[in-house]
């Protein structure tokens, strides 16, 4: 059932980013000031929103668990981090990419790039965390908290970092900046096709997460015999 | 008003056995030492470009050298099962959160009050222009760091490589916290006051101390019993 | 109301079950002796019935009241694996933390009388890193026995101990017992276990194989309930 979903959803997101390339690359026309490269708008912001969305699936799962005790948001938590954690990766090297061609610098140290990588580095470790300890159940306990407490940091290290810089280009999809509703409304299916993505590749992990879950146990089971 | 008394005989002990060994704080004391003589070959900075970077240096040191104090917090109940102890004892989790937490930013904020007058020998910083305002920089910034290192120091303490897992955890999540300290401590230290432009540091980092003590207090008993 | 009673209790690893629907019960005084082969369950269940894990099913209870509540925590001692006292503090200073963390009314006082009682007065004021083994577990035995626990819950006690430790240990719990107080404690030992206890559990692979008054039978053949409820 859950293989037909996936597939199914497969289907929907390949249609949906072939008809969103199609868009980007042969419709739509260069941008006024940025040229060529502005085109990595449609992936780079997506990806920003998809990480956001999976770090707060991350945060209900992982209070469910707290109360539930039930595995099964575990094994979400851990499975919509690290697809989180994959989008968010996107982000920060397709930022990379457009500063470099855009601004001559790989990198640099503005209020956005800096507070994405610094939640990545959050919750890379929630992963680290997690590979530290073996048992299952102090694990997800231990990573459910942990968790939490980087939740509740997210929000703190974007307003702290955005007062300390703005180098970013204005905001183009909110506050100032006008577009052409054209790419307003690629970027918005991009933005589906990614969750989509997003949702099938945390589905794939989950499935995952669950099956290593059994193997656990019945090894645990052939130790006691 | 039980709590405040559980929570200071957590304290005492804590100090107590600390002041006794005196392992993590020597070991603190000497970190933070040897990073301000490091500092000082590889940036070799002018008076000017000192004072700039004054506050940024002194929290490096001093989240650095707390670290390893704070590491020790939880850890030192590992060794006789003194946690199971602990846990047994009728004490909320919040006490003993908090009396652990205290001993800490005590034993933090005397490697910290010995760092600074070593600073301003060594670097040549007159730091005590607005003394009052950067001891209270001082102590939320410390409470802070603090609290997420205590926090942390359980959330860890019977996991492998304990010691390398904290800081790795610890670091990221302590960054508005450091941030905030650092920007207000550069100002204090050029001669600004505090208010205006840096207010909203100064709320940042109550803030960071607020949420995250809270934060710790709610799930500390999760973290220790689960 | 049983002192202690753990009803339907299951733990989970995982997807692993290290419980299965475990029952136990403990009248108010008696002795309980939880015996079982290593990796049945013993320490796991002992952990949960005194509070430092949750069962993952089914409950616990202390005089009807959740071990985790404080109130049920001023009645409960425990002896684990470890000694739990500090090393850099010496036996009185442990054992007025302890009393002082109970909120015992004189913390000193008791922390002497203790002391005394486990024959560790000449050495009050020595660190425990510089007691040698038998003394480091006669303290851990005065830490538990400090606060006058209504239940004491044992973990593999006499694993380990010194002749003269075992004898303290075995005087303190008959006093204890005749004081109408309720000791569990799971053992290995069979032979020290069955003398002082008055009823046995057997854990086997997680599950409760047998639970019952102890016989004089079991203690002229402490092999007897395994060879009798043990193995499939």
């Amino acid at each position: 059932m859950r293989a037909k979903l996936i597939y199914a959803l497969g289907v929907i997101a390949a249609i949906l980013l072939a008809r969103n390339l199609y868009s980007i690359f042969m419709q739509l026309p260069d941008e006024a000031s940025q040229g060529m490269i502005y085109r990595i708008i449609f992936f780079h912001v997506p990806a920003a929103i998809t990480a956001m969305l999976c770090s707060a699936v991350a945060f209900v799962a992982s209070i469910l668990f707290l109360f539930t005790k039930n595995f099964r948001y575990d094994a979400v938590a851990v499975a919509v981090t690290e697809v989180g954690l994959a989008f968010l990766a996107a982000n920060l090297v397709t930022g990379s990419i457009w500063g470099r061609i855009i601004w001559g610098i790989w990198w640099t140290w503005d209020a956005r790039l800096t507070s994405a990588l610094v939640c990545w580095l959050l919750y890379a470790g929630y992963l680290m965390l997690r590979h530290a300890i073996e048992e299952p159940t102090a694990r997800a306990r231990i990573a459910a908290v942990f968790n939490i407490f980087a939740f509740a940091d997210v929000p703190i290290v974007f307003f702290s970092i955005k007062w300390w810089r703005t180098q970013h280009p204005q905001p183009v999809f909110w506050g100032g900046g006008s577009i052409d509703p054209a790419m307003y409304w690629t970027a918005a299916l991009n933005l589906l096709a990614l969750i989509l993505l997003g949702v099938i590749l945390s589905l794939i992990r989950l499935r995952q997460e669950e099956v290593q879950r059994e193997v656990d146990s019945l090894r645990r089971y052939a130790h006691a015999v | 008003m039980d709590f405040f008394r559980q929570m200071w005989v957590i304290t005492r002990k804590d100090l107590r056995a600390e002041l006794r060994t005196k392992e993590a704080i020597n070991a603190s004391l000497a970190f933070s030492l040897v990073i301000l003589v490091l500092f000082s070959f590889a940036f070799d900075p002018t008076e000017k470009e000192t004072v700039a970077m004054s506050g940024g240096l002194l929290w490096i040191v001093f989240a650095f050298a707390g670290t390893l104090v704070l590491n020790r917090s939880f850890a030192r109940e590992v060794p006789n099962d003194c946690l199971d102890a602990l846990v047994a004892a009728p004490i909320s989790g919040g006490a003993l959160f908090m009396g652990k937490a205290a001993a800490n930013f005590a034993l933090v904020i005397a490697v910290e009050f010995v760092s600074l007058p070593v600073f301003g020998i060594f670097y040549n910083v007159h730091w005590t222009t607005h003394f009052w305002s950067l001891m209270l920089v001082l102590a939320l910034g410390t409470w802070g760091l603090t609290v997420i290192g205590t926090i942390f120091s359980a959330l860890t303490v019977n996991i492998r490589l304990r010691e390398l897992m904290a800081p790795l955890l610890v670091y990221p999540m302590l960054i508005p916290c450091l941030m905030s300290a650092m920007q207000l401590s550069m100002d204090l230290i050029a001669g600004k006051p505090l208010g205006g432009e840096n207010e909203i540091w100064l709320r940042l980092l109550i803030a960071f101390d607020v949420i995250f003590t809270a934060l710790s207090l709610v799930l500390v008993e999760t973290v220790l019993v689960g | 109301m049983h002192a202690v009673a753990a009803e339907g209790v299951w733990k989970f690893y995982g997807d692993y079950p290290a419980l299965r629907d475990v029952m136990l019960h403990a009248e108010p005084g008696a002795c309980l002796a939880l015996i079982g082969r290593n990796g049945a369950g013993k320490t796991t269940l002992l952990r949960i019935i005194g509070g430092f894990s949750k069962a993952g099913r089914g409950q616990v209870r202390i005089f009807g009241n959740d071990p985790r509540e404080t109130a049920t925590r001023r009645r409960m001692g425990w002896i684990g694996h470890g000694i739990s006292v500090y090393d850099e503090l010496s036996a009185l200073e442990n054992l007025t933390l302890f009393g002082r963390l109970y909120d015992l009314p004189d913390p000193r006082h008791a922390a002497m009388d203790w002391l005394e009682r486990t024959g560790l007065d000449r050495v009050k004021d020595g660190l425990v890193r510089e007691f040698s083994r038998g003394m480091r577990q006669r303290l851990a035995v005065a830490r538990a026995f400090l606060h006058e626990p209504a239940v004491l819950l044992l973990d593999e006690p006499f694993t380990a101990l010194d002749d003269r430790a075992i004898a303290v240990l075995q005087r303190l719990l008959r006093e204890a017992l005749a004081d109408g107080r309720t000791v569990v404690m799971s053992t290995h030992q069979l032979r020290e276990a069955l003398e002082l206890a008055t009823h046995v559990t057997l854990l086997n692979r997680g599950k409760t194989a047998f639970q019952g008054e102890r016989t004089t039978q079991m203690v002229d053949d402490p092999g007897w309930v395994y060879a009798h409820y043990g193995e499939d």
